[in-house]
């Protein structure tokens, strides 16, 4: 017990101080001190956290207990603390092994860089913050974990704060997932308003409790449950990048690709994603929301892949990618399917920073050239990187035997299986989002890698493979992509214990991957399966189509343009989330703003408080005239007095 | 070994003399001799400090450290002084700020350097006088007094519209306080004396507590300031030296919300009871309205004050949603969380606003100028204050691990228990602070260095360094481990809940 808690300290702390070590002495330390030291001390978290996932999920130990007392105040105590078990081990594995990857690929990466240092400092600060998300025992940690990791993702969007565009983006970033955690805030202090504390064992103790007594307002039947798993809901919707806040994930691009790869694909991006998950116990017990999640989340898993097929810079094609891609995630969630959902969560961890970092490595070759009309037969120059990148996709388009298929599989099975409102239309989202995944993924991949490459000819012999740091961490995220999904498939969906244990709380009329695992006969089985059913073809279809159309037939793509005019319009603005917000959020906003200050300015400050100056000023501007100074008026009103008295004594 | 020293009178009374002192150090050719007597000063009180917190006993509710004088016996006014643990840390955050002020104004101020360190010290004593005085009278003559070294202070060393801002700050605030006299004489009618610990146990009617509650709402909800009236602040901020700013909003404003724990409540529970409906709709119009008027600002001072404002509405908030919780659970628990979130909410505006003001008063002092437009690209010329910003802007916008998180989440959460609709106005702090402040942010510091102006800024210097570290070292301890500040009060929280809840009718 206290091993595990003295371990995850030393994870979390590690990089910290890595992170305050290269940071805050940037202009003291050399190049080659930041990249040391921090990746030193995030090798020596990934050794221990791998470590903490033995003793965890080997030996079935878990730890949950505090660290200090952060605050008391009448009866409450807030506390910082871990609750270490298996889902806390699963994501620290994940967030520690990427992280430490990503640090070595920024060495290669990043070298030209002026800021390297400060560059360093922020990814170990991510991680941090990342890890005490993961590790927290109460929402208040989360909450910290959870604004931490989006300072940190803020810091690094807008990491070349020379440009306006990336500014821009960072603003946006953190003004959308503020959004989000005004949400989270109001859903926190329902927890505490009703379960009156904050620490996840007791309020999980007492969801089934509260959801029976309580109704938010007398005489309806608002539950309690739904309205706190909404507001919380909202966070995890900004965080994860879920329709209709995902509009500053495309924009996060700004940022240099390593953290694209770290923060915006593997890790925070998942963080709603892991919130639905650990709150399970508190979802189970409310049906509408987990419809709402579920539908929310295939529209996002089809919509936002559609998006993808008409990009042209390759780094958004697989932010949109990872927009979709989220989007199974949590419509794994919304079906119950938690498992399904981390265990998606994690294959993609790898596979995306895996295309992240392939798509960095060809940025690099281009010169910080990310449009892909200008790219082309790279597969020759860079073979290295071709050949990880086609892995990564293969896992994306869930084609077997690599990681992806299993996950989402898995999860196209537990929506299918599903009987909750609104799983029909989440089935058919998903599957046709495997359609789609394959389009756009392989219309990258051949736009990239396949037929003549339309750079300039100085460009063209320029182009070379990236250095070792930086294909090292492909070839190192290859290995999972390939092996990772036939390894765990069975262990963490369906065998009893599973790889997360009773981390997660699943009630027996929503178990649907229960049901399926009396159907798993094993992973080569699942393969063998998966040739009989939908989801499959449409992926091979999907790539068979990008192939006519991308390497094959390429007059093909500008006819079906000019054909579907308007669905190409709807698709390159984006449904128009981006110039809605634009219009009634950012002008809208700036013009009430101004508005209100001028009412401020005119009506109070102007028309009361210096309009009562001005009124006094005029009274005594007025009684001055009275005060002429010549005796014969003054007499004359005395007399005038004088008669009054008179008149009035008479009449009485 | 310091029990026999009259500690409270050493802390407002030091200050005042070595202002004295250091008024008659000379005119700015000796500049450098009276900035050394200010810095020794304001050393000295923070030392005095020192004791004063190692011997303060958390476990009780009770004023410690008294003094008591007879002063004008015939109308039972005495000399009193006496903290519990609501008003030692405003003492000492008043010392503290001092200090920062004084070593923040080493360079910045050229022009009558004597004066302008003597108006501080003098301003210092009075202020602490403000949080001491448990004399109702005494307390009203140190409220008045410290209005004229701020006034000097603006009138004086202030921008260019300095007149029109120190005579609005002073009348403003002024009438607001008279008001409060008349209420305290009608208190000392129906008492011996003037003692603030007489006044909690005297008996009220409804209609007694209501127009004693109005009259002590007026001084104090110009100080705070809350909206309506608000509007003497942005002027008031603006005009001002840099120091004068963070003496204003750490310290001034906080004077009024201490106003209202101290009298307004305990005094008049029922009448505060019956108007809370009242007073948090004006707090939550500070918080929303006030905001989105910040957005729109485009000189920096300005922006920052009605940050200010919105901030302060928290404190507000806090004070008087308390009825609405334990109206509805009827547990006095439930209500200690908003109230010392308001208490963090107050000590940890006075860091992060305060040290955003320092910051615009650095950026002053390069470029003349608060406007928001003549700046852009900061951070390449100032890496170090960029960062040393972006520490304080996250504050501001109530970052968790910042101390501006700890007050305001504190507060939204328990204003749950009252209502959710509380709840939801008061959260959207969270996206409107983060909109004007990164906002402004990005516009200064962000993007390519746009002016020669700006090409020409260096980095910090030493005395600047050292204030914004120190700052930056207190918002971060805070934040991080707020228990430090909330054990303190505690116990007083708990009897002032107490007092302010149980009937006076």
């Amino acid at each position: 017990m206290e091993l595990l808690k003295t371990l995850s300290l030393l994870v979390v702390i590690a990089p910290l101080v890595g992170a305050a070590g290269a940071g805050l002495f940037c202009r003291q330390v050399s190049k080659q001190f930041a990249h040391r030291l921090t990746i030193a001390l995030m090798g020596f978290s990934l050794i221990l956290s791998l470590y903490v996932a033995c003793l965890v999920i080997g030996q079935d130990q878990s730890y949950e207990g505090v660290l200090y007392l952060w605050g008391q105040s009448g009866k409450l105590t807030l506390n910082v603390g871990f609750l270490i078990d298996n889902l806390t081990a699963c994501m620290m594995v994940t967030v520690t092994f990427v992280s430490f990857l990503v640090h070595i690929y920024s060495i290669g990466y990043m070298a030209e860089d002026g800021g390297y240092q400060r560059f360093f400092s922020y990814i170990s600060l991510f991680t941090f913050f990342m890890l005490m998300l993961v590790t927290a025992n109460n929402f208040l940690q989360l909450f910290f974990g959870w604004e931490g990791v989006g300072l940190a993702s803020y810091l690094l969007i807008g990491f070349w704060f020379n440009r306006e565009s990336a500014n821009q983006g960072s603003f946006k970033a953190f003004l959308v997932n503020r959004v989000g955690d005004f949400g989270f805030v109001v859903g926190i202090a329902g927890v505490l308003g009703y379960f009156g504390s904050l620490d996840y064992i007791p309020v999980f103790a007492a969801i089934p409790g509260v959801a029976e007594a309580n109704t938010l307002i007398p005489g309806t039947s608002w539950s309690v449950i739904s309205f706190i798993g909404f507001f919380l809901f909202v966070g995890a919707m900004a965080k994860s990048a879920q329709m209709p806040l995902h509009v500053w994930l495309p924009e996060s691009m700004e940022g240099p690709t390593p953290i694209s790869a770290l923060i915006h694909a593997a890790t925070m991006v998942t963080a709603g994603v892991f919130m639905v998950a650990r709150l399970s116990p508190l979802y189970q017990y409310t049906p509408s929301m987990q419809s709402f999640i579920l539908i929310i989340g295939a529209t996002g898993a089809l919509f936002t892949g559609l998006i993808a097929i008409v990009q042209n810079d390759i780094k958004r094609v697989v932010a949109y990618s990872t927009l979709s891609q989220l989007g199974y995630m949590m419509a794994a969630a919304g079906v119950s399917a938690y498992a399904a959902s981390i265990f998606h969560l994690m294959t993609h961890a790898a596979f995306k920073a895996l295309l992240f970092l392939g798509a960095g490595s060809v940025i690099l070759a281009m010169h910080h050239d990310q449009d892909l009309r200008h790219m082309g037969g790279l597969r020759k120059q860079m073979p290295i990187t071709y050949f990880t990148f086609l892995i990564g996709t293969l896992a994306l388009c869930a084609i077997p035997p690599f990681s992806g298929f299993f996950s989402k599989d898995a999860i196209i099975e537990a929506v299918h299986s599903s009987q909750i409102g609104g799983a029909s239309y989440a089935y058919v989202c998903v599957v046709l989002g495997s359609f789609v995944t394959a389009f756009y993924s392989f219309r990258a991949l051949f736009l990239a890698f396949h037929g003549e490459g339309r750079m300039s000819h100085e460009a063209k012999h320029h182009v070379k493979e990236s250095p070792w740091v930086v294909w090292l961490p492909l070839v190192l995220l290859a290995i999972p992509s390939v092996i990772q999904g036939y390894m765990m498939v069975g262990p963490m969906l369906f065998s009893e214990p599973s790889y997360l244990g009773n981390s997660i709380t699943v009630l027996t009329q929503n178990n649907v991957l229960m049901r399926m695992g009396e159907e798993f006969r094993g992973g080569f089985h699942m393969i063998l399966e998966s040739f009989g059913n939908f989801p499959l073809w449409f992926a091979i279809l999907g790539a068979f189509s990008a192939w006519i159309a991308y390497v094959k037939k390429p007059e093909l793509p500008p006819l079906c343009v000019k054909r579907f005019k308007w669905l190409y319009t709807i698709l390159i603005h984006k449904y128009g989330f981006d110039d809605f917000n634009d219009w009634f959020f950012v002008r809208g906003g700036q013009r009430t703003a101004k508005l209100m200050y001028q009412g401020d300015a005119r009506i109070i400050d102007d028309f009361f408080v210096n309009g009562a100056g001005r009124l006094i000023t005029w009274c005594s501007a007025t009684a001055r005239r009275l005060q002429t100074g010549y005796i014969y008026h003054y007499a004359f009103v005395m007399l005038l007095g004088l008669m009054a008295l008179l008149v009035w004594l008479m009449f009485r | 070994m310091f029990t026999n020293i009259p500690l409270l009178s050493l802390i407002i009374w030091v200050p005042v003399i070595g202002g004295m002192v250091c008024m008659f150090a000379g005119d700015d050719r000796k500049a450098t001799r009276a900035r050394c007597i200010a810095l020794f000063t304001a050393f000295i009180n923070l030392m005095l400090c020192i004791p004063l917190y190692m011997q303060f006993d958390t476990t009780t509710s009770n004023m410690q450290f008294v003094e008591n004088i007879d002063w004008i016996a015939k109308f039972g006014v005495h000399y009193q002084l006496g903290v519990d643990g609501i008003s030692v840390l405003m003492v000492i955050l008043s010392t503290i700020t001092t200090f920062l002020v004084v070593i923040a104004s080493w360079r910045p101020i050229k022009k009558n350097v004597a004066q302008y360190m003597a108006a501080f010290l003098i301003m210092q004593g009075m202020m602490v006088g403000v949080f001491e005085a448990l004399d109702a009278i005494l307390f009203y003559v140190f409220w008045e007094g410290m209005l004229i070294p701020m006034y000097l202070c603006i009138g004086m060393w202030g921008g260019s519209r300095r007149t029109y801002a120190s005579i609005k700050f002073f009348l403003y605030t002024f009438l607001g306080s008279a008001l409060m006299l008349i209420a305290l004489l009608y208190l000392r009618t129906k008492t011996e004396d003037f003692n603030l610990l007489s006044f909690y146990a005297v008996k009220l009617t409804m209609t007694e507590q209501i127009y004693i509650f109005i009259a002590f709402l007026l001084a104090f909800s110009v100080k705070i300031p809350m909206w309506p009236v608000h509007t003497w602040l942005p002027d008031a901020h603006t005009e001002a030296p840099a120091g004068g700013s963070v003496v204003l909003a750490a310290l001034m404003l906080k004077m009024g919300i201490y106003g209202i724990l101290r009298f307004s409540m305990p005094i008049t529970p029922d009448a505060s009871q019956y108007l809370a409906g009242f007073m948090i709709v004006l707090s939550l119009i500070a918080i929303v309205y006030i905001a989105i008027v910040a957005i729109g600002q485009t000189d920096m001072k300005r922006l920052i004050a009605y940050s200010s404002v919105a901030h302060m509405g928290f404190t507000t908030l806090a004070c008087f949603v308390i009825y609405k919780i334990i109206a509805k659970t009827g547990d006095l628990h439930d209500a200690y969380l908003t109230l010392e979130g308001g208490m963090v909410q107050m000590l940890s505006h006075a860091f992060s606003t305060g040290a955003m003001f320092l910051g615009v008063g650095v950026l002053y002092e390069r470029l003349h100028s608060r406007e928001i437009n003549a700046f852009g690209g900061v951070a390449h010329k100032m890496p170090l204050f960029a960062a040393f910003f972006m520490l304080f802007a996250l504050a501001n916008v109530g970052l968790p691990g910042t101390s501006g998180f700890v007050g305001e989440f504190l507060i939204i959460l328990g204003s749950f228990k009252a209502s959710y609709v509380i709840t939801l106005f008061a959260a959207s702090t969270l996206v409107l602070s983060a909109t004007y402040t990164l906002w402004l942010y990005k516009r200064v510091f962000f993007g390519p260095v746009t002016t020669k102006g700006v090409e020409a800024m260096h980095d910090l210097e030493m005395p600047e360094y050292t204030v914004l570290a120190i700052l930056a070292f207190l918002v971060i301890f805070i934040g991080v481990y707020p228990n430090a500040l909330l054990q303190v009060f505690h116990a007083s929280i708990g009897h002032l809940l107490e007092l302010s809840t149980t009937s006076k009718l």
